[in-house]
């Protein structure tokens, strides 16, 4: 690809991602109110609230923008850029066809890992910079968190890389001709289910999303910030929640492949699957308690995810 | 400045839960001294609903004063009424037929069941926030809650505030199908209870996060003054319905559930039985509702006119969230000298520092929730 082209590609994905996230918030809410047995947003873009994300835009831009006194304001207004930038940069390893993908390197997989986990610095400044005890607890307890499930998280995304030979998104897609890796005896379900949870808990996602807390921390980290600041903690989450259900059909469930269907029209709809598992798992479950969590963290995860890697390492090893 | 350096000292963080904040269940400040997520101290403040609703009773008549009583503990408002009522016709010896008494129970033990459903509901606010899980058992809670609201409504022509009970009996009778749509309602709530008690037990996290936190022991329970389900949780089988039965209750065969741990689960358990009970409790006192007059005592047009004897009593309802009662004393004149409430959310909420330190952030709000304090029942 030229420059021009990159540049011009990277526009469109990002407006298109922009687009989709908007509209996701849209499906939640839909979903959630179903799910509640509630309608869910109806009144703005009549019958079905079409219009609401729209609507809810141009509210959070209209707000004012609020920096408390006391706070850091470099910082301040640093977090939110840096987390909605951060989630975005992780799109562009992402294939959203076998050959459509705007920066194709072989070390795709780490590279996407690795930006995922600066979020949580966006958090951590957020809470700091915030001047307040509740947004601080909540980024003590956001970094915590990340720390521990990295290494599940990381674990568990390595058993498709082991599978597949490779860290290439192209080559893992390639791999799962044959067989999806989560229909993949023992191994592939067990990263599948391990990865799905150590995501939940890495995007601060219920039943993990003890960083936001409402009940306890009210808002955790974002309590003091409205308007768009505020929209951009939310983007930045929902923007990440769609490159980890896109990673989840990618790794697990073959992406693009598919019969009959072109990739693009596969791959969307296996995320949005897994986006609305996401939702399922968001909207009945309770939260756990910090130490319950590391608990589940260190006890169960780690040692389960370490042993299936180790136990897809045989496996290739011995198939070779 | 002073408490700056206290901090820095003892490496605490102080921190006000409250007054304003989701999960104090309404205004209460709760103040936290934390070392790391571990509550090493807490303060609780209350005072922030006070409506002087004991001074005000001075200035009113007697008859007056049932529909304010109402708005005390606003989740069981007859519960309130009821408990002002009982006292004012134990002063002034007034006599209350059968049927209003069956009609007394009726109304209170749908109320309980009424606000049982809002403390799950918000029990589940607190342990999955308002943007998760928590919610939608908050939102199934308050829909089964509607069915009940209507039943209200069909009943008296006000959803809540019912303004049911007066001095002598009750304002309104029965229609002619009211018991065909409470037994509907009923068996409708019965299996939706079941439905959420397996959805709850069964959950690993709803176990995880209420098992084993908050545990009363049952000295503590008694000697702070606890009453309904928190104490009976504790294992104190006292429930006034049955210990000193009023209006109709020793008429009705009822268990009293008893817990014998003292913590959140044991609370949830309690007041899940104690729905069961509620549902059968109507079921007997509809399917056996005697004839007759609905009150003792004309409604009054002229409420200046009342006058009790010189004297005082004290009468004590079982309210959704423990003994409730009012202690009167009457001057002979048309509006009371003194009356007193004991609040039954006061005195449970008096746990709180005992237990509260050591316990994590977390732990706080689910500790607080399975207490179920109104505040409105707090500060009067």
């Amino acid at each position: 690809m030229t420059f021009a082209e990159s540049v011009s590609h990277g526009a469109i994905l990002l407006g298109a991602i922009i687009g989709v996230v908007t509209y996701l918030t849209w499906v939640e809410r839909k979903f959630s109110g179903r799910l509640q047995s509630r309608i869910g947003p109806y009144l703005v873009g009549r019958p079905h609230g079409w219009l609401q994300p729209i609507a809810d835009a141009l509210k959070l831009l209209s707000k004012e923008d609020i920096t408390p006194a006391k706070t850091d304001r470099f910082l301040f207004n640093l977090a939110p850029i840096w987390v909605v930038v951060m989630s975005l940069l992780g799109f562009a390893f992402l294939p959203l066809t076998i050959n459509w993908v705007l920066v194709n390197i072989d070390l795709g997989l780490l590279y996407f890992s690795a930006i995922g986990s600066l979020i949580v610095i966006g958090v951590f400044i957020a809470g700091w910079a915030s001047n307040n005890k509740y947004a601080l607890l909540s980024a003590l307890r956001a970094a915590a968190q990340m720390v521990a499930y990295e290494v599940p998280l990381l674990l568990s995304l390595l058993v498709p890389a082991v599978l597949a030979g490779s860290l290439n998104f192209q080559d893992i897609i390639l791999a799962q001709e044959r067989i999806w890796f989560i229909l993949f005896p023992v191994v592939g379900q067990i990263s599948g289910i391990t990865f799905l949870l150590a995501a939940l808990a890495e995007g601060n996602r219920i039943p993990f999303d003890l960083s936001e807390a409402e009940s306890e921390l009210v808002a955790g980290f974002n309590i003091e910030y409205s308007g768009m600041k505020f929209a951009y903690f939310y983007l930045g989450e929902y923007v990440h929640l769609l490159a980890v259900s896109i990673l989840v059909s990618i790794l697990f469930l073959g992406g693009p492949l598919g019969p009959l269907l072109s990739g693009g029209v596969w791959i969307a709809f296996k995320t949005l699957i897994v986006f609305l598992i996401v939702l399922w798992i968001r909207w009945s479950f309770l939260r756990l308690r910090i130490d319950q969590m590391m608990m589940l963290n260190w006890k169960v995860l780690v040692p389960l995810t370490l042993g299936n890697l180790l136990l897809a390492g045989l496996w290739v090893s011995l198939s070779r | 400045m002073e408490e700056r350096v206290i901090e820095r000292e003892f490496g605490e963080l102080a921190i006000n839960m409250g007054p304003q904040h989701p999960s104090t269940h309404g205004v209460f400040r709760l103040e936290l001294h934390l070392r790391g997520e571990t509550v090493v101290k807490v303060t609780p403040h209350i005072g922030y609903l006070h409506r002087g609703v004991e001074k005000l009773s001075e200035t009113l008549e007697y008859d007056m004063l049932p529909p304010i009583y109402e708005r005390d503990d606003y989740l069981s408002p007859t519960a309130n009424s009821l408990a002002f009522v009982l006292a004012v016709e134990k002063l002034a010896g007034i006599e209350v037929p059968r049927r209003a008494n069956y009609l007394r129970v009726i109304t209170a033990e749908l109320q309980r069941l009424a606000s049982h459903l809002v403390w799950l509901g918000t029990f589940g606010l607190d342990l999955g926030g308002a943007l998760g899980g928590g919610s939608t058992l908050f939102l199934y809670c308050f829909r089964e809650r509607e069915r009940i609201m209507d039943l209200m409504e069909a009943l008296t022509g006000t959803r809540f505030h019912t303004n049911m009970n007066q001095i002598g009996g009750v304002r309104y009778d029965v229609y002619d199908g009211f018991d065909r749509d409470v037994f509907k309602t009923l068996d409708y709530l019965e299996t939706r209870i079941s439905e959420y008690k397996e959805m709850l037990e069964n959950n690993p996290i709803f176990l995880e996060r209420t098992k084993d936190v908050g545990i009363v022991p049952q000295e503590l329970a008694k000697e702070v003054g606890a009453s309904g389900p928190v104490l009976r949780a504790s294992g104190v089988p006292y429930d006034i319905r049955k210990n000193k039965p009023y209006s109709a209750y020793q008429e009705f065969n009822f268990q009293v559930p008893v817990g014998n741990k003292g913590d959140v689960y044991d609370r949830y358990t309690v007041r899940l039985k104690e729905m069961k009970e509620s549902l059968s409790i109507v079921r007997q006192s509809l399917g056996g509702l005697p004839e007759g007059p609905i009150h003792s005592r004309k409604p009054v047009k002229t409420p200046s006119l009342f006058k009790p004897p010189k004297g005082e009593a004290y009468a004590a309802v079982e309210s959704p969230r423990g003994e409730l009662g009012v202690f009167l004393v009457s001057d002979g004149s048309s509006k009371p000298y003194r009356v007193k409430v004991r609040s039954p959310s006061f005195s449970n909420i008096a746990i709180i520092p005992h237990i509260l330190p050591g316990h994590l952030v977390a732990d706080t709000v689910s500790i607080l929730g399975s207490l179920d304090p109104v505040f409105g029942d707090v500060d009067r």
